[in-house]
């Protein structure tokens, strides 16, 4: 199997995609250029600027006019090139893409992909580094998915397309220059089936996307045989394989970069704590960002970041608790 | 217009027939909105409805240049657009009623009419958002090889939303065989148009991108279906998007239950006045057309429309469960817990 970055993995797993089906494109600026990431790099040489389409800074339109050629039958592929732009396209994401189903009674149905590379990366400061996946999924209609690993970017990202429903992926672009054996053969994704990175015993931490290998370092290093679950899609989501884990450890912890205060963190808790009932854990706790935007200066935001220095100590503290 | 009037005793020429058409569809959108107020203000139909009484000569125009496979997206006030379409009358009014049967099955009310089937792509309850959508299926039609044009209504309000700006020049910088429709009815809810548009309006903001426009009066049926007919053949020719500029008054308030007490009672006598299904019958008439059977057409549009009405009266309520349905696949929602 050969060794990919999680761009290189991407870009392969969507070209194989858009030669199995030619109903499958893909928009967004600087596409025909590469994409800012490498993610579409030489794409439109294979497919051609009708297929990879290089847009206008005009995130409304990308996000609204893919899902007008989804109501036609094409499969777009629709890139914000940032997640923080998508707030730019948030109505048609959000009022239009995830209801049109729905709310026409089953008569048209949004069968697209929106890649939003977010999070932290290179000093971006605060307009160019949010995590707002939580944001995604509480809206009805919507997949979510968040790869940690470089063979995950390419199968959810495979599964997305294939996927009826809209799937939102939030993609880490932290990781996009990550490597990781990928097996392009391999099925797409399943989504709601987590991964368990690593066994243990004690301790069951819950994390995705740009946190997953920060976890699994800092489980490593923890001196605690940690559990480490990489829930991969976040809507729908492993309950069963949390719960399950939860159940034998008692310990729970939630590792993610966004903001704790009503993150997915606070979701996957809640849904332990019904499940299991009040008593059943000895320690809880999440870890993520304060409640303040993502500085620019190196040292500010590593004062925010989770890192595996950090997360291995709020392992042992649960540990203990 | 051909001014001849027919010869006696033989049939009607194509174009009187085509005219008759387009009389008709204004006649059955009308009777459908005048029930359709009626429902919302005696409190049968829940919700809100938008009508477009006084503005229909624009969707007919439209539409009856339009094919099937062709499509449209509208906006809050639908049912017009919806009907000159080929959408089914009496699904729209189940669905305005709330019944099992609806267009959308009761997930979308008045504001949501939608008939894929006929290429209606939905009303929006979101100003301008029809119009990204437009231009991607004009571009996904593209990529699926099929020839088809998209017909975007929207109103003047929309013209000061960026989904505005983005479309159009997202449809002039591919090409794309849309026409856009800018339904100037003179007020964007409670608020007249030159209070909240600067400059000279969306024909002349078209045109700055590159987008050619026409400007019409909108009241007058023979203009519009003139306009459309131009527009919509330059578009099919591969010349790229146009805009129909489409000036117009709408009769209603800005909902069924608005009063409308901003605007002086001489105006609104005013544009009545100028009454495009009035406008129309006349032209017919000129042609040689019986007043008898134009009052036949409009007794036989409200009948219908009644109808319909009497069935959704009479239709049973949806299935709760269908709340759920129609959600996602991937995830679905659990039905609350009976
Ligand atoms: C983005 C957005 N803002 C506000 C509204 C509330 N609203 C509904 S209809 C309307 C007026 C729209 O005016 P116009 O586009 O001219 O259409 P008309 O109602 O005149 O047909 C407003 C403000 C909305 N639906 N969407």
């Amino acid at each position: 199997m050969p060794r990919l970055s999680f761009a290189e993995a991407t870009r392969r797993a969507l070209a194989a995609e858009m030669r199995r089906d030619p109903t499958v494109w893909a928009l967004g600026e600087d596409l025909g250029r590469g994409g800012i990431f490498g993610q579409y790099k030489g794409l439109v040489e294979e497919f051609g600027p009708e297929r990879i389409v290089s847009t206008p800074i005009s995130e409304a339109c990308i996000m609204g006019a893919g899902l007008g050629a989804a109501l036609v039958g094409t499969r777009p592929v629709i890139e914000m090139r940032i997640a923080d732009f998508a707030l730019c396209a948030m109505d048609e994401l959000v009022s239009q893409i995830a209801k049109v189903r729905y709310m026409f009674g089953g008569q048209g149905r949004a069968s697209l992909v929106v890649r939003m590379p977010g999070g932290m990366w290179r000093n971006s400061a605060a307009q160019h580094s949010q995590c707002l996946e939580a944001w995604m999924v509480h809206i009805p209609g919507l997949v979510v998915a968040a790869p940690g690993t470089a063979q995950d970017a390419a199968s959810l990202l495979k599964a997305a397309i294939r996927c009826d429903d809209p799937v939102v992926l939030m993609e880490s672009k932290n990781l996009w220059t990550a490597e990781g054996e990928v097996d392009e053969d391999a099925p797409p994704a399943e989504f709601g089936r987590a991964r368990i990175a690593r066994a243990g015993e004690e301790v069951t931490v819950v994390t995705w996307a740009a946190t997953v290998p920060v976890v699994e370092a800092a489980a490593e290093r923890s001196g605690v045989s940690a559990e480490v679950i990489d829930l991969r899609s976040l809507w729908p989501w492993d309950e069963a394989a949390v719960v399950a884990s939860a159940a034998r450890t008692r310990r729970l912890l939630v590792v993610h970069e966004a903001v704790t205060v009503a993150g997915f963190g606070a979701e996957v808790v809640a849904r332990v704590t019904e499940r299991l009932g009040p008593g059943a854990l000895r320690a809880v706790g999440r870890l993520g960002a304060p409640r303040a935007p993502v500085p620019f200066a190196p040292a500010l935001e590593d004062a925010l970041r989770p890192t595996a220095e950090r997360v291995a100590e709020a392992i042992r503290r649960l540990a203990r608790g | 217009m051909d001014p001849s009037p027919p010869p006696a005793g033989g049939p009607p020429p194509n174009e009187t027939v085509r005219l008759l058409a387009m009389l008709r569809l204004m006649l059955r959108i009308r009777a459908f909105e005048r029930e359709a107020v009626a429902a919302m203000r005696s409190g049968e139909a829940p919700g809100v409805v938008h009508a477009s009484i006084g503005q229909e000569a624009i969707a007919a125009g439209v539409c009856l240049h339009l094919r099937r496979e062709d499509r449209v997206t509208s906006t809050h006030r639908g049912h017009g657009h919806a009907l000159a379409k080929g959408a089914d009358a009496r699904a729209m009014m189940l669905e305005l009623y709330g019944r099992a049967g609806g267009a959308c099955g009761g997930k979308g009310g008045s504001m949501h009419i939608a008939d894929f089937a006929v290429g209606m792509l939905g009303a929006n309850g979101v100003v301008g958002a029809g119009i990204p959508i437009a231009c991607g299926a004009a571009q996904g039609l593209r990529l699926l090889r099929q020839d088809a044009v998209v017909a975007c209504f929207f109103g003047d309000g929309a013209v000061n939303r960026g989904p505005f700006l983005e479309g159009l020049n997202w449809a002039a910088l591919y090409r794309l065989p849309v026409l856009f429709v800018c339904e100037d009815n003179g007020f964007a809810a409670f608020t007249r148009t030159a209070e909240s548009t600067a400059g000279a309006g969306a024909a002349a903001r078209a045109e700055a991108i590159g987008v050619p426009a026409l400007a019409v009066d909108g009241t007058d049926p023979l203009a519009v279906d003139a306009a459309a007919a131009d527009l919509i053949a330059a578009i099919r020719a591969g010349a790229g998007p146009r805009l129909l500029h489409a000036r117009c008054y709408r009769w209603e308030g800005h909902t069924g239950t608005d009063p409308a007490a901003y605007r002086p009672a001489e105006e609104v006598a005013a544009a009545r006045a100028r009454d495009p299904i009035r406008r129309l019958a006349e032209a017919l008439i000129a042609r040689g057309v019986a007043a008898a059977e134009i009052a036949a057409l409009e007794a036989e549009a409200e009948a219908e429309m009644r109808a319909h009405r009497e069935a959704a009266r009479a239709a049973p309520l949806p299935d709760p469960a269908a709340a759920f349905a129609d959600v996602q696949d991937t995830g679905a929602p659990a039905p609350c817990p009976a």
